[in-house]
């Protein structure tokens, strides 16, 4: 195990969202070029509502379902990392891993790459596992309801084990659907040191590690700059994360060389703290992370290293998210520029209001006038109007509501158009779009209802 | 004793805003150590709860990490239903970390503000 123990494990990060920089993994596996030891490229793509929009392409065309973006990030990358020996790790798979596994494997005979292997984690669909009426039945982590609507789509969180064991099998490409973000990263840690199930310290730096990855550049100064305050070079090119992790768990967060975008105690630390609750209690199926004291410490240019994480035992439940059907949005935008445009829009928002109510539109109407901070003020008239702001300048009204009836949300969509021809002087800029809605809650299932049905398979 | 400066928090930290249902979490962290001891006593979860108070925010829990200079912000109810339920143009809450760096005052010495800040050439 002197290998093992000694070696140092390089995980790059190509992808923090979907719809992320589709060229973001090219600089990394350049980097990886240079780098010794087993090296991996994540792409984290799927959110909530994503899975959800996913199980509905599938259930109208079963070989569908898996990323709409998966051949813009695969296509670029694929050819280089076989030739690399780079694992790809994605949540690619959304509804249809094995939908994705066959695209990818298209993609390789395409590209000409051959000798390409996918493994597949299926078994985080809760609606394969019981039956709809029993789930719609738990309580939410929200203390919210479903009101009968029809659930789109219910899936467990799987943790890094199952990841660990796909990677296990040698595969060049691992497409799991709906996994924590951070286990796209600790599962090749697991893999690799051979982490048992009870090193919580080693653990919950592997979850650190994933969790400081998992947003791609949002911790290589993506996401971050200020100007004046917090500057960032090269953000048109900024180079997105690779951790390299050693054995004992600790790591530092680096970013390929050439590339903008800044590394430091700030940009870690932003990231640690997005969307974590209690610092001493970050619960993921595989540890309850602390990072109470954790300790980020620059040690070159470009390099933080992370040490200090704690971890506790893993909670006996897995988080599952439900998404069910959430009617439709309408929202419409037009603006106002020069002399009293402030008046003006707010004019166009008088008319607009009149005219829905008239019209007999019950649902919440939302209208509110940017440029004046609407999205901090939430709607409240008195911060805005303590704030004396300048009637001249540019002003864009806009107009929202929500609706079970699409026909009823198109009509703000319509009442803002009108206003070319029918409101304020020189309205310019009308946009407007109905689109459909996901409404989620969480719920939390015993892991052993969920961890028996998760399967891995080898494809290609 | 030179006098306090009396600043936005953005003078003295840097945060990012993060959503889990209607949720907010806000991070705030120093940008010098010298901040540090200031963020502890002025930037009470009372004083944030206030600053969210016109969004309908109800509690505010704060969590320290010492060792990182940083403070984070666990607020309930400030999204407007969030992002299932919000007819606001930001349903994620993602301007907000701006709200309390901008909105919320702060009394401090020359020394925990950055050198250059154009807070100082004002």
């Amino acid at each position: 195990m002197a290998d093992g123990m000694s070696k140092t494990v390089h995980i790059g990060c190509g992808a923090g969202f979907m719809g992320d920089r589709f060229d973001a993994s090219l600089p990394i596996l350049k980097s990886m070029e240079t780098r010794d030891g087993p090296k991996y490229l994540m792409f984290e793509v799927l959110a909530e509502r994503t899975l959800a929009v996913a199980q509905n392409l599938k259930r109208d065309d079963p070989s569908k379902g898996h990323s709409p973006y998966l051949d813009h990030y695969i296509r670029p990358a694929l050819a280089e990392a076989k030739r690399l020996g780079v694992t790809i790790v994605s949540n690619m798979g959304a509804a249809n891993p094995i939908g994705a596994a066959q695209r990818v494997l298209e993609i390789a005979d395409e590209l000409g790459v051959e000798g390409v292997r996918v493994a597949t984690v299926i078994g985080d669909d809760l609606t394969e596992i019981l039956p709809v009426e029993e789930i719609a039945a738990m309580p939410t982590i929200e203390g919210i309801g479903f009101e009968g609507r029809p659930i789109v789509a219910a899936n467990a969180y799987l943790g890094a084990r199952p990841v660990a064991n796909a990677v296990a099998t040698g595969a060049d490409v691992v497409l799991v659907g709906r996994t924590t973000d951070s286990a796209l990263a600790l599962g090749p840690l697991i893999h690799e040191f051979g982490w048992g199930a009870d090193d919580w310290d080693r653990l919950a730096h592997g979850t650190v590690t994933g969790h400081l990855l998992e947003c791609g550049g949002q911790i290589t100064g993506c996401y971050f700059a200020d100007p004046g305050f917090k500057d960032v070079p090269g953000l048109s090119r900024a180079g997105f994360p690779i951790a390299e992790c050693r054995a004992d768990g600790t790591f530092t967060i680096t970013k390929p060389e050439d590339t903008g975008g800044l590394v430091n105690r700030q940009t870690v630390t932003e990231q640690l703290l997005y969307e974590m609750h209690d610092p001493s209690a970050y619960l993921v199926p595989d540890v309850v992370l602390d990072c109470s004291d954790l300790q980020a410490t620059e040690t070159g240019p470009n390099r933080v290293e992370i040490t200090g994480a704690k971890g506790h035992a893993a909670p006996d439940t897995l988080k599952c998210t439900v998404s069910v059907d959430g009617g439709w949005l309408g929202e419409a935008f037009m603006t106002y520029s020069g002399p009293n445009a402030l008046a003006r829009a707010d004019l166009a928002g008088e008319i607009v209001r009149d005219r829905l109510a008239e019209r007999g539109m019950n649902e919440p109407v939302r209208i509110e006038t940017l440029g004046t901070l609407a999205t901090l003020d939430g709607g409240d008239a008195s911060r805005r109007a303590a704030r004396h702001l300048p009637t001249d300048g540019e002003y864009t009204i806009r107009v929202a509501t929500q609706s079970v009836d699409r026909a009823r949300a198109q009509m703000v969509v319509d009442e803002l158009m009108m206003l070319y021809c029918s409101g304020p002087a020189a309205g310019g800029g009308n946009r407007g779009s109905v689109t459909s809605q996901i409404a989620t809650a969480s719920i939390l299932v015993p892991r052993d209802w969920v961890e028996p049905h998760v399967k891995i398979e080898v494809h290609g | 004793m030179s006098a306090l400066l009396h600043l936005p928090l953005h003078a003295i930290a840097h945060g990012r805003a993060g959503d889990k249902g209607d949720t907010s979490n806000v991070s705030v962290i120093a940008y010098r150590a010298e901040a540090w001891p200031h963020l502890l006593e002025q930037v009470t979860a009372e004083r944030a709860l206030d600053t969210f108070a016109h969004l309908g925010a109800t509690k505010c829990r704060r969590f320290e990490l010492p060792n990182l200079h940083a403070l984070n912000f666990v607020i309930e109810n400030a999204l407007q239903g969030g992002v299932n339920a919000t007819l606001g143009l930001d349903r994620h809450g993602k301007t907000l970390s701006y709200l309390l760096l901008g909105d919320l005052m702060v009394d401090v010495p020359r020394d925990a503000v950055p050198d250059g800040s154009p807070y100082l050439m004002e």
